[in-house]
């Protein structure tokens, strides 16, 4: 049976993780490599980089930092942030990463998702859209409305409308990032993940607002989301307490959760 | 020595880190002359495999790789699109494959489940095989694929994985031996496997079993 995967996402700037609270005022936490070893080590499911410098500084993505984490984790490592080509996503996967997270540059331009994947396969485009509640509307049918770069910008675009655009234009996966939950640690939104991931035939991803296992138990229960991104809980100093992977993952398999067993 | 057989639309890079993690000596494979030497390929793969055949075909290596393979016998591992393109054909772009191993390449009824499959499933040995040393029946692999193999020969299967019913997500014969899984992103139990193959390649086992 296909398990339920547990995804860590960093958001990194200049090697470093760093980690905002509703998507504004950064603060670092360690090197990526250090981190991401760290993690590949408690047997996370897969990771995912954001190389914030490269998108919301406009910079080359840090195909350092991507090389070195390649090298030392041997599960699926994706890199989002600042990919705006082809030849960026091309850069990307031949330093290491097996999949390519695009947000933004897939809103300004849409082509992008499917030159994408007809060059690299539908597998390695990860469509992540970053979700703003507004409540049911004429204009905004699902109540959510779609935001580009770091959250400052409104796009008018309607959530659901814009993943089952995405998954049409060959987007392999869809990561639900919400605004309104991000570094809040009360759980993921619900509502929207349900119904995207009830409308479309590829996998989804729960993003922004874990605190603790029962958010990511939630996830899997009431929505149909294949993925939950995990950050903080994981590895912030800010937080009560951090969980290791075994600990979520013996949760999960306690409410009847199919996940990948961990290793003892 | 392990070469990793490098082209535009593949994920070398994975695998060539992969084998450094595991000790094993491994070079990039860029075109025939590479080919001198050594003791085991493998084709990695991601994308799709109309891209992976075009991208195969324009790095010209194909008659070499085929003499090495097919006649020379040297031990192989497909992995991914490296698998599915080892096979006659591909619904996906409806491609004409390598022909290596018979049968055809079809998609995930998306109908049924979620396409593309993409996570970590279990897969069950079906025969023993030194490439399956210490990984017991069953293991948890990463899977990332819309398209799985239909052998002609059921003999030529490995080992299934359940999705949407079972699919054969391993295949081996004579010295021509595949995944479906990812391989280099499995974890521990990955770099397992890829030890297995290195060995097989380097003692020149396997061959007939």
């Amino acid at each position: 049976m296909l398990t339920k995967r547990l995804l860590a996402c960093f958001d990194m700037r200049d090697g470093m993780v760093t980690k905002a609270l509703r998507f504004q005022d950064n603060f670092d936490i360690g090197s990526a490599a250090e981190i991401a070893c760290k993690i590949y080590e408690d047997q996370i499911d897969e990771i995912l980089f954001y190389d914030i410098t490269a998108s919301a500084e406009k910079k080359p993505i840090d195909l350092d930092t991507v090389r070195t984490v390649a090298e030392r984790v041997f599960v699926p490592f994706s890199v989002g942030g600042g990919i705006r080509n082809l030849d960026d996503m091309y850069r990307v996967l031949k330093a290491g990463a097996e999949k390519i997270s695009i947000d933004s540059m897939a809103v300004r331009n849409p082509q992008i998702i499917s030159d994408g994947a007809k060059a690299f396969g539908s597998q390695c485009m990860i469509l992540s859209m970053q979700v703003k509640r507004r409540g049911k509307s004429k204009k905004f049918p699902s109540g959510y409305e779609i935001a580009i770069d770091g959250a400052r910008t409104f796009t008018g675009m309607d959530a659901l409308e814009w993943a089952k655009r995405g998954a049409g234009l060959g987007a392999g996966e869809l990561c639900i990032n919400s605004i309104d939950c991000d570094g809040t640690h009360n759980g993921y939104d619900l509502e929207i993940t349900k119904l995207i991931s009830d409308h479309v035939s590829i996998p989804v991803i729960a993003s922004g607002g874990a605190g603790n296992p029962s958010h990511i138990a939630d996830a899997f229960t009431k929505t149909g989301a294949s993925a939950a991104i995990i950050s903080s809980m994981l590895y912030s100093p800010k937080l009560p307490r951090n969980y290791p992977v075994s600990e979520i993952k013996d949760y999960l398999t306690a409410r009847g959760i199919p996940v990948r067993p961990f290793l003892k | 020595m392990i070469g990793v057989i490098d082209y535009k639309a593949g994920n070398a890079p994975s695998v060539y880190n992969a084998l450094k993690k595991i000790g094993a000596d491994a070079k990039m494979i860029r075109d025939g002359s590479d080919l001198d030497g050594i003791d085991g390929l493998i084709l990695p793969g991601v994308g799709s495999a109309e891209a992976t055949m075009a991208s195969l075909a324009e790095t010209a290596i194909l008659p070499e790789l085929t003499e090495s393979v097919c006649r020379k016998k040297i031990p192989f591992l497909g992995i991914c699109i490296g698998m599915q393109i080892l096979f006659e054909h591909s619904e996906e772009g409806d491609v004409d494959c390598l022909g290596w191993l018979k049968g055809k390449v079809v998609r995930f009824d998306d109908e049924c489940v979620r396409v593309p499959q993409m996570g970590w499933n279990e897969v069950s040995f079906c025969r023993q095989h030194p490439l399956l040393k210490g990984l017991g029946d069953t293991g948890y692999f990463y899977y990332v694929n819309s398209y799985y193999v239909v052998p002609a020969e059921k003999n030529d299967i490995l080992a299934l994985t359940d999705y949407n019913g079972d699919f054969c997500c391993m295949a081996q014969r004579d010295n021509i031996m595949a995944a479906q899984f990812h391989i280099e992103k499995s974890g521990p139990l990955g770099l397992t496997l890829l030890k297995n193959f290195v060995d097989i390649a380097l003692r020149g086992e396997g061959f007939s079993c």
